[in-house]
């Protein structure tokens, strides 16, 4: 007993020694100075929680962000290319974090998906019954937009940290260099200066990142593939009528499609398609099928003339995302497959403050401390690419697709009847749950029970037909 | 009803929760005023009142006891349901949100014990 309390002590002692030796070189200590690249939701949730926790143990540290766009610009200068949705679970974790999106930061609530298919389409409400999905503008607008009564999300994230305490400075980091073993910022108007830690939190597709490839840190960015992101201008009475307060998902049998949303904002809606390279042929096909057509007026043209871009979007996480006193947070680092940018943002970004002010700024506390979130993101992408196998499947096979729907519509239209397919295919579409808990689900012997059943009920056409789902969206 | 709200729209007399009712969730005010109520059953008493950014239920999150008061709308309100699911799931990897549950608490039982203190006082007067 004696001996094992020995060691437990020679244990204790090592393991602060340890601490104590990388406190005392790599630690924030009052007057630190972090340098944010990146003024986007990474950068932001990263300052503020930083300023938060730093406040909480009385630490005072400076934070620069450097953001060289203007997130309330309309149009192109200010927009991020993203869909622009913030997912259940992170809406509920910002409100525990005292964050309350307001109203003119929230374009829409979502109150309910649309999956549309081949084979017709089918409604799936909130479970509880309640707008806890965020529909906002990451920018100021789209292009042409003017007097809008509403404010940019990732603006209203940065005045979050700037009421925090941060700095923001409105200029294009173009290097970084080392000095006496701390980094040096250099801007595109010669400002800079020299920094304690700094945070890379830029889209992946920023030049700076060669820079830090070329380093030797052992740092590589995420890869990416082409997703394609437009606007389209309904005015708010007929976005009400055609697509209301539902987000539209549409698993059409199209070669290289992944996925595709149609999102309906204040009077835009904001058309996102997921997949392998899409290309201009690709976003013409989807926009002729019946499908999509149903879900503009009868006499639109739909072109793509509006405001659109064809983003680089992450398919995988960064290799080593953390360096002594580099950290690598939001998009440049991991994010989640396809889904919730927003909320991996979110995710990274805390976890890097946390790790930065409970731990240090050197290479092995971010690995100690951040690479654990980071390895967790990534670890459900894996797992998230299976559950993705499995829709292909059932998007590729009609009959598994007609047993989605059957049984997706069942649940919906019988009240009390567990939603095995319907709680499935919300937290894959929202983003809502890890891809982790909707394999479980997937694999679930009552799943797989309900599933065979309305197979069979789909295959030989019996057992009750779930009322034909109508187009009628609106309030 | 406006389209860009969160949450989940009460009139005013409607009731959030039940003193009784089992509740595996807890809720943030998004907007409205709300009123606590205690007691027994058909004499409950007002004991609290809550606005924009306040939490309620947070109970349920660590006890599986029923709702030990009733909150209802005193004007039109929207309130945020938080998930036990989501909000456990979180903690475990996220001690800052955890840090936020036992600030609230601790600001509760603050104010309950400056109100003991002030009804011992009345008392002995």
């Amino acid at each position: 007993m004696l001996h094992i309390l020995d060691r437990k002590k020679q244990l204790a002692s090592r393991l602060m020694k340890g601490r104590g030796d990388k406190e005392s070189s790599k630690q924030l200590t009052n007057g630190s100075r972090i340098a944010v690249i990146g003024g986007g939701p990474a950068g932001s949730f990263f300052s503020y929680f930083l300023l938060r926790m730093a406040e909480k143990v009385d630490l005072k540290v400076e934070i620069d962000i450097y953001e060289p766009r203007r997130f309330d610009a309309f149009g192109p200068g200010g927009c991020n290319h993203c869909g622009g949705i913030v997912s259940e679970s992170l809406v509920q974790i910002l409100a525990m974090d005292g964050i309350h999106l307001p109203r003119d930061v929230v374009q829409r609530g979502i109150e309910a998906y649309v999956l549309h298919t081949d084979d017709g389409q089918v409604r799936i409400e909130t479970p509880v019954h309640e707008k806890r999905i965020a529909a906002v503008y990451r920018g100021g607008g789209p292009r042409g937009t003017s007097g809008a009564d509403w404010r940019s999300f990732d603006q209203y994230l940065l005045d979050q940290a700037v009421e925090k305490g941060a700095q923001v400075r409105h200029r294009l980091v173009t290097d970084m260099v080392w000095k006496d073993g701390q980094p040096f910022l250099l801007c595109n108007d010669g400002d800079g200066g020299s920094y304690d830690l700094m945070v890379v939190a830029t889209g992946v597709n920023n030049r700076l990142l060669d820079r830090f490839e070329a380093m030797g840190c052992g740092y590589e960015r995420p890869k990416t593939t082409t997703a394609f992101v437009s606007e389209f201008h309904y005015g708010k009475e007929l976005l009400n009528e055609t697509l209301g307060d539902a987000m539209h998902v549409f698993l059409l049998d199209i070669p290289r499609l992944e996925f595709a949303a149609l999102i309906p904002k204040s009077t835009y809606a904001t058309m996102c398609l997921l997949g392998e390279d899409i290309d201009n042929e690709l976003v013409n096909t989807f926009l002729n099928s019946p499908e999509v057509r149903k879900c503009f007026p009868e006499d639109a043209r739909i072109s793509t003339n509006a405001c659109h871009g064809f983003p680089r979007i992450n398919i995988g996480g960064a290799s080593q995302p953390f360096a002594d006193r580099v950290v690598f947070i939001g998009d440049s680092g991991v994010t989640r497959l396809y889904k919730d940018g927003i909320g991996a943002a979110y995710r990274t970004g805390k976890a890097a403050a946390i790790a930065a002010v409970l731990g240090g700024v050197s290479a092995e506390d971010f690995r100690r401390h951040y690479l654990p979130a980071c390895s967790k993101i990534s670890r459900d992408n894996a797992i998230g690419k299976l559950a993705l196998i499995a829709n292909d499947f059932s998007r590729d096979k009609g009959l598994i697709r007609r047993t989605m729907l059957r049984m997706t519509a069942n649940e919906q239209q019988t009240p009390g009847v567990n939603r095995h397919m319907s709680s499935i295919l919300w937290d894959l579409f929202t983003g809502s749950a890890p891809y982790r808990d909707i394999m479980f689900r997937m694999l679930s012997p009552s799943f797989i029970a309900s599933l065979m059943w309305n197979l069979l009920c789909v295959m030989f056409s019996f057992g009750r037909e779930p009322v034909e789902v109508k187009q009628e969206y609106g309030n | 009803m406006a389209t860009n709200n969160l949450g989940k729209w009460y009139a005013p007399q409607e009731c959030v929760v039940i003193a009784g009712e089992a509740g595996n969730s807890m809720f943030v005010v998004l907007s409205g005023t709300l009123e606590v109520l205690g007691g027994e059953p058909g004499n409950e008493q007002r004991i609290g009142t809550l606005t924009e950014g306040d939490i309620f239920g947070e109970m349920a999150l660590f006890e599986k006891e029923r709702r030990s008061a009733t909150v209802r709308a005193l004007d039109e309100a929207f309130v945020l349901t938080l998930d036990k699911r989501t909000l456990l799931r979180r903690i475990k990897e996220d001690p800052l949100v955890a840090l936020n549950l036992i600030e609230t608490l601790c600001r509760r039982t603050r104010k309950l014990n400056g109100e003991l203190a002030q009804l011992r006082a009345a008392q002995q007067a």
